[in-house]
């Protein structure tokens, strides 16, 4: 069960696109707190803001307004070099697309995050080898991305995530280009090694399978929160959720 | 579980070893032969057409008077053509095959990768490519007007000082070729290696 530190907290978090002559604010204040080891996914429908709040919370992007605080660390305050130790050393990122080098094969990949942290090659081999056995890749090491099928991709990619033991993972819809039996596959290897390692897993997505697995759901919408809310006070009716606008409604 | 504050970390531990780098780069020209190629003869053909204008210059001359002057001067301006041409050739290469690689490169700054690990991995791409691809070119050029000589003068032009000059007139083609490289590669990569991640993998290419 998750701990009562919190290991990310944004304060008042604000983000906006610049089209042409009109703004966009992706984010419109956004102030959350997670917890430690904790399983939390931010559910919303597409232009909610999840994306862009993933992106602040990763260091991917700096917001125009407000704080993000890692492990107590105020992001806008590290250099360059600060940002990339943590986005080699704290942080893990999973993404849609899965992101994986198509010039490497799955154990360059998982063990290339292994290099920046300045391990030696056999040390950095191992963790990748043990890694990619732990999500039952083991014997497909040597196949290129392009050799390997979606589930099998992002199972690299969540390995790949995990080398270097971070204390987040980040996950921008997962399961958004696998099929459903895939998906389900991957969020159930994610709740297991939110459960093994301790790691905090953070998901945005509009996956409902994702909402069976969490500690709590932050409902998202038009970069507001609209509701966060405990795994347990949300009730899951058989055959799906049921929902209308993209906000969860539960059968009372 | 690590849990550890990022502040109390030092900095220094992100690397990326001249080997690794090394064979980062030598797999992205191998998995990219073919462009890699078709880049290179641009280097290539640019230097061998200025190398044979130069080597040209080691022969002596049968021509005299004003006329051979206009004339010399018409052949280093249009060596000069040639490797402005073979310029903006490449750094349109360049520019793609960077614009191309926005993804990987947004992927790798959140492996932690810094943006002079970026720079450095497409500087020895560009450099290795620069160097054979213009030493090859060099090659060509010489070659050619050496045959075309030999054919037409016979042996006496290819006394001692030749082969110096043509050492040193390699040398320079290299240096020009690799330099031309590395202008055209080095922009695209420095401007891709700064934009925050973010953007880098929202490119749809």
């Amino acid at each position: 069960m998750a701990s009562n530190e919190y290991v990310v907290r944004t304060k008042g978090l604000v983000k906006e696109f610049h089209m042409g002559d009109e703004t966009l604010r992706a984010l419109n204040g956004v102030d959350l707190d997670i917890k430690r080891g904790e399983y939390l996914s931010i559910m919303g429908p597409s232009g909610s803001g999840k994306s862009t709040l993933f992106n602040a919370i990763g260091g991917l992007d700096k917001p125009d307004a407000g704080s993000v605080f890692i492990n107590d660390v105020d992001m806008a305050q590290l250099d360059a070099k600060e940002l990339a130790y943590l986005r080699c050393h704290t942080i893990g990122y999973i993404f849609q697309t899965f992101n994986l080098l198509t010039a490497m094969t799955a154990l360059e990949n998982v063990t290339l995050p292994t290099v920046f942290a300045g391990a030696p090659t056999e040390e950095g081999i191992e963790r990748g080898m043990e890694m990619l056995n732990k999500v039952g890749l083991g014997h497909r090491l040597h196949h290129r991305p392009g050799q390997l099928s979606g589930g099998q991709q992002q199972r690299v990619a969540i390995s790949r995530a995990l080398v270097n033991t971070p204390a987040i993972v980040l996950a921008d819809e997962p399961t958004g280009n696998l099929d459903l039996k895939t998906g389900e596959e991957i969020i159930a290897l994610l709740r297991e090694l939110n459960k093994m390692e301790g790691v905090t897993i953070i998901t945005a997505t509009h996956d409902y399978k994702m909402v069976d697995v969490s500690d709590r759901v932050v409902w998202i919408r038009d970069g507001k929160i609209a509701k966060i809310e405990e795994r347990a006070d949300i009730k899951i009716s058989v055959g799906g959720m049921e929902d209308a606008s993209g906000v969860a409604s539960h059968s009372e | 579980m690590s849990g550890e504050t990022v502040k109390n970390a030092p900095p220094s531990q992100i690397t990326l070893p001249f080997s690794k780098a090394w064979a980062i780069s030598m797999r992205s020209i191998k998995i990219r032969l073919g462009r890699s190629l078709i880049t290179a003869s641009g280097i290539m053909l640019g230097i061998a057409f200025y190398s044979s204008v130069r080597t040209t210059g080691l022969f002596p001359s049968t021509d005299v008077g004003p006329e051979a002057l206009a004339a010399a001067h018409r052949q280093s301006w249009l060596a000069i053509m040639a490797l402005l041409v073979c310029f903006v050739g490449i750094t349109n290469s360049m520019l793609m095959s960077v614009t191309e690689r926005f993804k990987e490169i947004g992927t790798m700054k959140c492996l932690g990768a810094l943006d002079k690990f970026i720079v450095t991995l497409f500087f020895i791409e560009a450099a290795l490519m620069g160097f054979i691809a213009s030493a090859a070119g060099w090659l060509l050029g010489w070659l050619i007007i050496c045959i075309l000589h030999l054919f037409s003068s016979g042996l006496s032009a290819f006394g001692g000082a030749f082969w110096l000059s043509s050492l040193i007139q390699m040398l320079e083609c290299v240096a020009i070729g690799a330099g031309i490289t590395l202008i055209a590669a080095i922009p695209p990569a420095y401007n891709a290696a700064k934009m925050p991640p973010a953007m880098a993998l929202r490119s749809e290419i």
